[in-house]
């Protein structure tokens, strides 16, 4: 009876957080205006750049999960863990890595000077794309990689038996695997960038370069105008649901935790070119993803010493929130834990981001503090954007519990709470650190409505930064996005490490 | 002591019915070819599957709507009969306590009794993996006995066993039960478990809970359908 009661108040909770924020921007908006020119701009610039970044996503990723799969070599297996990073680590920190080596005085730029080249621009379109594909090409490997290692062994065997050339293997295994990964791979990257909002505020901009979520912000933060954002939010939603929908139909996914470790036996792999060629291709991507993290830590701790009060207050206010929203995120994964609570959650992050967070705020904003309401909404709203990720996790081990120990449970005649006290967290151990891992690593990083409200004095360490860039202090910057990588990645180990910790069989 | 009156139950696609009295303690076992309805047979006296029509009483208190902790009935399931990542002490501690507060010295004593009656008295700090089968199976038979059910209901639970463990443990249940004037009903598919077991046979065919025999007439003269079930291969049969 209890548990039930708990798991209907959550999903109402979590309903009522989607819904009355909508409600609230509805109301405040008033009419609907009609779109104007600039609205299409960004709803077409939305749609290309998330296509561009998508296409040159996944075509970098085949030849880099062909190298994974038929190479084995040392460190392999950390550069499949490495591979899985970017999902934890802050936009800010990226694009400030990618500054450092893409930017006007970063090190590519340097070494085209030498050279007599004409520079790069990393702002506008391409630069969106650039951080886009850091982003997301190694989560196109992972997938790839994973149709790759599901070619059966004897198929393998077959084709090694029969002699097949390069030509042939590709032809008759290796294209129609692809054929059956690619489309799911492409859609899923495509859904991420259609609502990329921290890359396009920091290098996009301007109406050639302005996605939807941005436009957003600009029209709240600039004319507060709830109806444009209302707008904008339908057009957003449109278009997410409809690239959620394509996606969900091509997408045979296995999300998480299928085992990348084996590596499949190529006689041909041995092959001094193909090992070159595939050696080359390895040592870009491990540049391309590790050079901009290395300069954060690099130029980083060189200013480390010139970080002023601000940063501190500012990282302790984003521990705060996510360790909040940590708490918040958990408890309602763990109520909703079944398939109507995943789609729910599906819900919550398929609509705009800042629209909820404003609708919140309109909400919030008689009964709270202002001071506080920023953080408050940040919190909330990042528990709810990582909801989805940790209702995977927890699901399949929650049903396997019940499954297992519901009938002796019930033969005992256990209390709700002696279930989940002794039985249900106790076999959750593992997912639970995981889960409260990534989602805290999430809400330390993220940047996002809290851009579009926060107090002077109560900033989250991303919009700390984000402010100290805008304002050139790039050496303060680099210094503060090294505190928040190093943050980032420590909650989320200390969780993971936690779950993990003498777990019993 | 137990009785089922006039039971109907829905299995999947077909109806068990069920209509006997069991009256005192006792060994009964419930034969039947698989699919017949044995197991749920056991669901619906320990309340996992509700009839549709009928009663069910223990020591002549009507159980029929009641949730399964409150019926005065223990059960072995064939797996998962104790919490993995639970010691075997705190398993029967979750057993005696289910609704939580602390051990009482006479609960901890209760706990250190059961062990020792099913000689595992040095072993209650141990998970259940870090026992054997046999031990996992007395560790849960440990756990039926500080549930102080009178009715016992065991759905095959040595059939991961081997013959001779199987053996053991069926003398060792027949034992325990005698001298806790408990009735057991054991659902099994081997003959040999239940005349080494039984004084009284449930045949379960067709969806239908035959009333109890005495098991030596059933062995001496078994029903026709019985002999179906083994194929009329009597020499299965001593």
């Amino acid at each position: 009876m209890a548990a039930r009661f708990v798991q209907i108040s959550a999903a109402l909770m979590v309903m009522g957080l989607i819904i009355g924020p909508i409600a609230a921007v509805l109301w405040g908006a008033g009419s609907m205006p009609a779109p104007r020119d600039a609205d299409w701009q960004a709803l077409r610039f939305t749609i290309w750049q998330a296509f561009l970044s998508a296409s040159v996503s996944v075509i970098l990723a085949i030849p880099t999960a062909r190298a994974l799969a038929r190479q084995n070599f040392f460190g392999r297996g950390v550069l499949i863990t490495l591979l899985g990073a970017p999902f934890i680590l802050p936009v800010i920190v990226a694009v400030l890595g990618l500054l450092a080596v893409f930017g006007n005085s970063g090190t590519v730029n340097t070494i085209l000077g030498w050279a007599g080249l004409p520079q790069i621009s990393v702002y506008g379109i391409q630069g969106v794309v650039l951080a886009h594909v850091f982003f997301n090409l190694p989560l196109a490997t992972r997938l790839i990689l994973q149709g790759w290692l599901s070619l059966p062994g004897e198929r393998l065997r077959l084709a090694e038996s029969l002699g097949l050339g390069p030509w042939q293997f590709m032809g008759v295994l290796e294209w129609p695997m692809l054929r059956q990964v690619l489309p799911g791979a492409f859609a899923a990257i495509f859904v991420i960038c259609l609502s990329s909002f921290a890359v396009a505020l920091t290098l996009g901009g301007g109406p050639r370069a302005t996605t939807l979520e941005l436009a957003i912000y600009q029209t709240l933060r600039m004319d507060f105008d709830l109806g444009r954002a209302g707008l904008l939010a339908g057009l957003q939603l449109v278009v997410a649901l409809t690239a959620g929908l394509l996606a969900l139909g091509v997408t045979r996914a296995p999300g998480f935790g299928v085992g990348l470790d084996r590596v499949i036996q190529r006689q041909d792999a041995t092959k001094i070119l193909v090992r070159l060629q595939d050696a080359v291709c390895l040592v870009c991507v491990t540049l391309f993803l590790m050079g901009p993290l290395s300069a954060v830590v690099l130029r980083g701790m060189g200013a480390l010493h010139e970080l002023g009060p601000s940063v501190w207050w500012a990282a302790g206010y984003s521990l705060s929130v996510a360790l909040g929203s940590t708490a918040l995120c958990i408890v309602w994964a763990l109520a909703l834990a079944h398939r109507g609570g995943e789609w729910l959650s599906l819900a919550g992050i398929s609509l705009s981001p800042l629209v909820l967070g404003i609708g919140l705020f309109l909400l919030l904003r008689p009964f709270v503090h202002p001071g506080d309401l920023a953080l408050l909404v940040t919190a909330v709203l990042n528990a709810l954007m990582a909801l989805p990720f940790a209702v995977r996790i927890l699901r399949p081990e929650v049903e396997a519990t019940r499954q297992d120990h519901a009938r002796l449970s019930a033969a005992l005649g256990l209390s709700s709470w002696l279930w989940l006290r002794w039985i249900l967290l106790p076999r959750l151990k593992r997912p639970l650190g995981f889960a409260a891992g990534l989602t805290a690593a999430l809400s330390i990083g993220d940047l996002g409505v809290i851009a579009l409200f926060a107090d002077p004095d109560r900033a989250t360490l991303p919009l700390q930064i984000y402010r100290l860039m805008s304002s050139y202090r790039m050496e303060q910057a680099g210094a503060a996005a090294l505190v928040l990588l190093m943050l980032s990645l420590g909650v989320f180990w200390l969780f993971d490490r936690g779950g993990r910790a003498n777990v019993k069989a | 002591m137990l009785k089922l009156d006039g039971i109907q139950a829905s299995a999947g696609n077909f109806d068990l019915k069920a209509d006997f009295t069991l009256s005192g303690p006792g060994r009964v076992a419930v034969l039947g070819p698989s699919g017949a309805g044995k197991s749920t047979l056991l669901d619906v006296i320990a309340g996992f599957r509700l009839p549709k029509v009928g009663r069910i009483c223990v020591e002549g208190l009507d159980i029929t709507g009641m949730a399964t902790a409150d019926r005065g009935v223990a059960i072995l399931f064939q797996d998962n009969n104790l919490f993995p990542h639970l010691t075997v002490s705190q398993n029967l501690a979750l057993a005696l306590r289910p609704t939580g507060g602390r051990l009482t010295r006479q609960n901890k004593a209760q706990i250190d009794k059961a062990l020792s009656d099913v000689d595992l008295a040095d072993l209650g700090g141990r998970r259940p993996s870090h026992l054997s089968g046999g031990q996992q199976s007395r560790a849960a038979l440990a756990r039926i006995l500080v549930q102080k059910a009178r009715v016992w209901l065991l759905d095959e639970p040595f059939s991961a066993l081997g013959p001779g463990l199987r053996a053991e443990l069926i003398a060792r249940v027949s034992h325990i039960a005698q001298t806790q004037g408990a009735l057991v009903v054991m659902v099994t598919h081997d003959p040999h478990d239940a005349q080494l077991f039984a004084d009284k046979v449930i045949l379960v065919t067709d969806g239908k809970a035959a009333c109890p025999d005495p098991a030596q007439e059933f062995f001496a003269n078994p029903p026709s359908a019985y002999l179906d079930y083994l194929g009329n291969n009597r020499s299965s049969l001593k």
